[in-house]
């Protein structure tokens, strides 16, 4: 299977390339040969470059309007631009977990969401998953011919190809299935500077030890540049908007490092940050499950240890 | 207003689960109806208690043990309950599961006309939320997913949709198949006089055959993925958990410098 076309979708925002789609392009040379997928409005020469950068030798191009929104219209774009493509990869959001769908139903692929890794085993893709709340590791072949795998972001390291040049663009003709689906309005989220929660590297969540008060979570935050998280509590509560919430039903997050904050630790919250590389917790409750799986637990008032921290961090990164 | 759920009985979140040959180990006492299923049976109970008038049927498929999912639907308020086993299910992956489902759904369309198909966003035990648009697209449905607000008038469902960069309204005709999210309503609890009813009453009990589905199409054969291995992740080494006595915060910071993290 090495050397066939391995598709990539991307996730752009702005125009701009989301990190999780050049580390998929990154995993995706270890699979075969990286073309990168494009929707919506056509890439600029410095997203082409920087697609090419991380290898995709082309990235092909379905313009979509509003209606790619649909499920099954960006099904049937993606589909349209792959009939090559043995393996395809896209980011795990739970949009593209309904486009991996189908997708599948189409083409008759095997699919693997949430995973973590993918190679090749005997010509065959093969993925490595964490279920059960991040407590088991699975390893899942898919045995079809054709192949689609949703990643999730923080699963593989991004590196650069030497003296790559720009993806070549070229563009997919592509007519927009009919559907009974319409959209009848929609309203932007405004969205939050830095990176989004969901593909963060650093992550630090508040829960109901906050009390409702966010400031030295976002001040932690800041200092280690990641991005704020919080408990379904905290945003039933109204403390900070449903945009945040890390949990099953809300964002899954699996960053390098996860600073938990007077979160108890709830089985629902756990499934959504267990997965990720060091975690840290800091709870009032020497009882609280998060210190079961916390790399690193400060039994505390959050409003000593935060500021205590946040001042040391600030006086190294000043150093 | 005539409404199916489909619900999914799941292990208890907090109890020991097992692979075993590559499927998921399960006892009956440690699971029920996975909980994000009771936001679907909610979701329908309230739709027909708007109309002042129609039924709830709660589907599932599964084992011996799945009967326990249906039957908390009847106690929640479900008027019918029906239970698809069959060994030849084994090892199903999710298009298997929803091609029985389509299936159960299409003998239950044909005997009298249903409105809407309503399931929960996903299955808490690691399942993904890929059942309801596969099953969407079997039956030839619409397809409205992750409903956080859902509402029924002239033969269209319109459901709201947060995705993480916009807020959607999209609207269906029906028949329709919609996913309701954990935001979408508060599920009541079940009063007293429904758990005893629920008991008692009747669970239509069909097979593959009686649904007129051939095995080999839809169990382990079928599948398009299959477990290799699967494995408990091992404990974390070296955790530590110390009680601030004045210096925790310095003790937070320097670790994570340490560690390079900051």
């Amino acid at each position: 299977m090495s050397g066939n076309t391995v598709a990539v979708l991307v996730e752009h925002r702005d125009g701009v390339v989301a990190q999780p789609t050049l580390e998929n392009l990154t995993l995706a040379r270890s699979l075969g040969e990286p073309v990168a997928v494009w929707l919506g409005e056509p890439p600029s020469d410095e997203a082409s470059a920087t697609l090419g950068a991380y290898g995709a030798g082309a990235v092909r191009v379905v313009e979509l309007g509003a209606a790619g929104r649909l499920p099954k219209v960006r099904a049937a774009a993606v589909g349209a631009a792959t009939p090559d493509a043995p393996v395809v990869l896209m980011t795990s959001t739970f949009l593209n977990k309904e486009v991996a769908t189908l997708l599948a139903l189409e083409t008759g692929a095997g699919v693997v969401v949430d995973a973590s890794g993918a190679e090749l085993a005997d010509g065959r893709v093969e993925t490595e998953q964490t279920v059960f709340a991040a407590t088991w590791n699975i390893r899942t072949r898919v045995v079809s011919e054709r192949a689609i795998v949703a990643l999730r972001p923080n699963t593989t390291q991004a590196t650069e190809v030497d003296g790559a040049g720009a993806a070549t663009v070229e563009t997919v003709v592509f007519e927009a299935p009919e559907v009974p689906e319409r959209l009848v309005a929609v309203s932007a989220v405004e969205r939050e500077e830095g990176v989004p929660l969901a593909e963060a590297r650093v992550v630090v969540s508040g829960g109901r030890g906050t009390n409702g008060d966010y400031a030295l979570v976002r001040d932690l935050a800041d200092v280690l540049g990641g991005a704020v998280g919080a408990t379904r509590d905290a945003t039933d509560e109204g403390w900070i908007s449903h945009e945040h919430m890390v949990g099953q039903t809300g964002t899954t997050v699996t960053p390098a490092l996860y600073v938990a904050c007077g979160i108890s630790g709830a089985v629902h919250h756990r499934g959504g940050m267990q997965a990720s590389g060091t975690i840290v917790a800091v709870n009032i409750d020497p009882d609280a499950p998060i210190f079961e799986i916390a790399d690193l637990g400060i039994v505390g008032d959050l409003n000593d240890v935060l500021p205590q921290a946040i001042a040391t961090l600030q006086e190294h990164k000043g150093a | 207003m005539r409404i199916l759920v489909t619900v999914k009985f799941t292990p208890d979140l907090q109890s020991h689960r097992s692979f075993t040959d590559g499927s998921v180990t399960r006892t009956a006492d440690d699971g029920s109806m996975n909980e994000l299923d009771e936001n679907a049976v909610e979701a329908a109970l309230q739709l027909v208690e708007a109309a002042g008038e129609g039924e709830v049927y709660a589907l599932t498929v599964g084992g011996p043990d799945a009967v326990a999912a249906v039957r908390k639907a009847l106690q929640l308020g479900a008027n019918h309950a029906i239970h698809v086993s069959d060994e030849e299910i084994a090892g199903a992956d999710v298009f298997g599961t929803a091609k029985v489902l389509a299936a159960a759904i299409r003998k239950v369309h044909e005997e009298q006309p249903l409105d809407l198909v309503i399931t929960g966003m996903a299955a808490l035990d690691g399942l993904t939320s890929m059942l309801p648009t596969a099953l969407a697209a079997d039956l030839g449905w619409s397809q409205l997913t992750l409903a956080s607000e859902l509402t029924v008038a002239d033969g269209e469902a319109t459901i709201v949709r947060h995705m993480p960069d916009a807020h959607e309204t999209v609207a269906a005709p029906l028949p329709a198949v919609v996913s309701v999210t954990d935001e979408a309503n508060s599920p009541r609890y079940p009063n007293f006089k429904l758990i005893m009813a629920a008991r008692k009453a009747p669970v239509t009990q069909w097979s593959l055959a009686d649904i007129g589905v051939d095995g080999v199409t839809v169990g382990a054969i079928a599948a398009r993925t299959e477990v290799r291995d699967a494995s408990p992740r091992p404990e974390k080494a070296d955790r530590q958990v110390v009680t601030d006595t004045g210096d925790g915060g310095v003790t937070l910071a320097n670790f994570l410098i340490e560690k390079g993290l900051a």
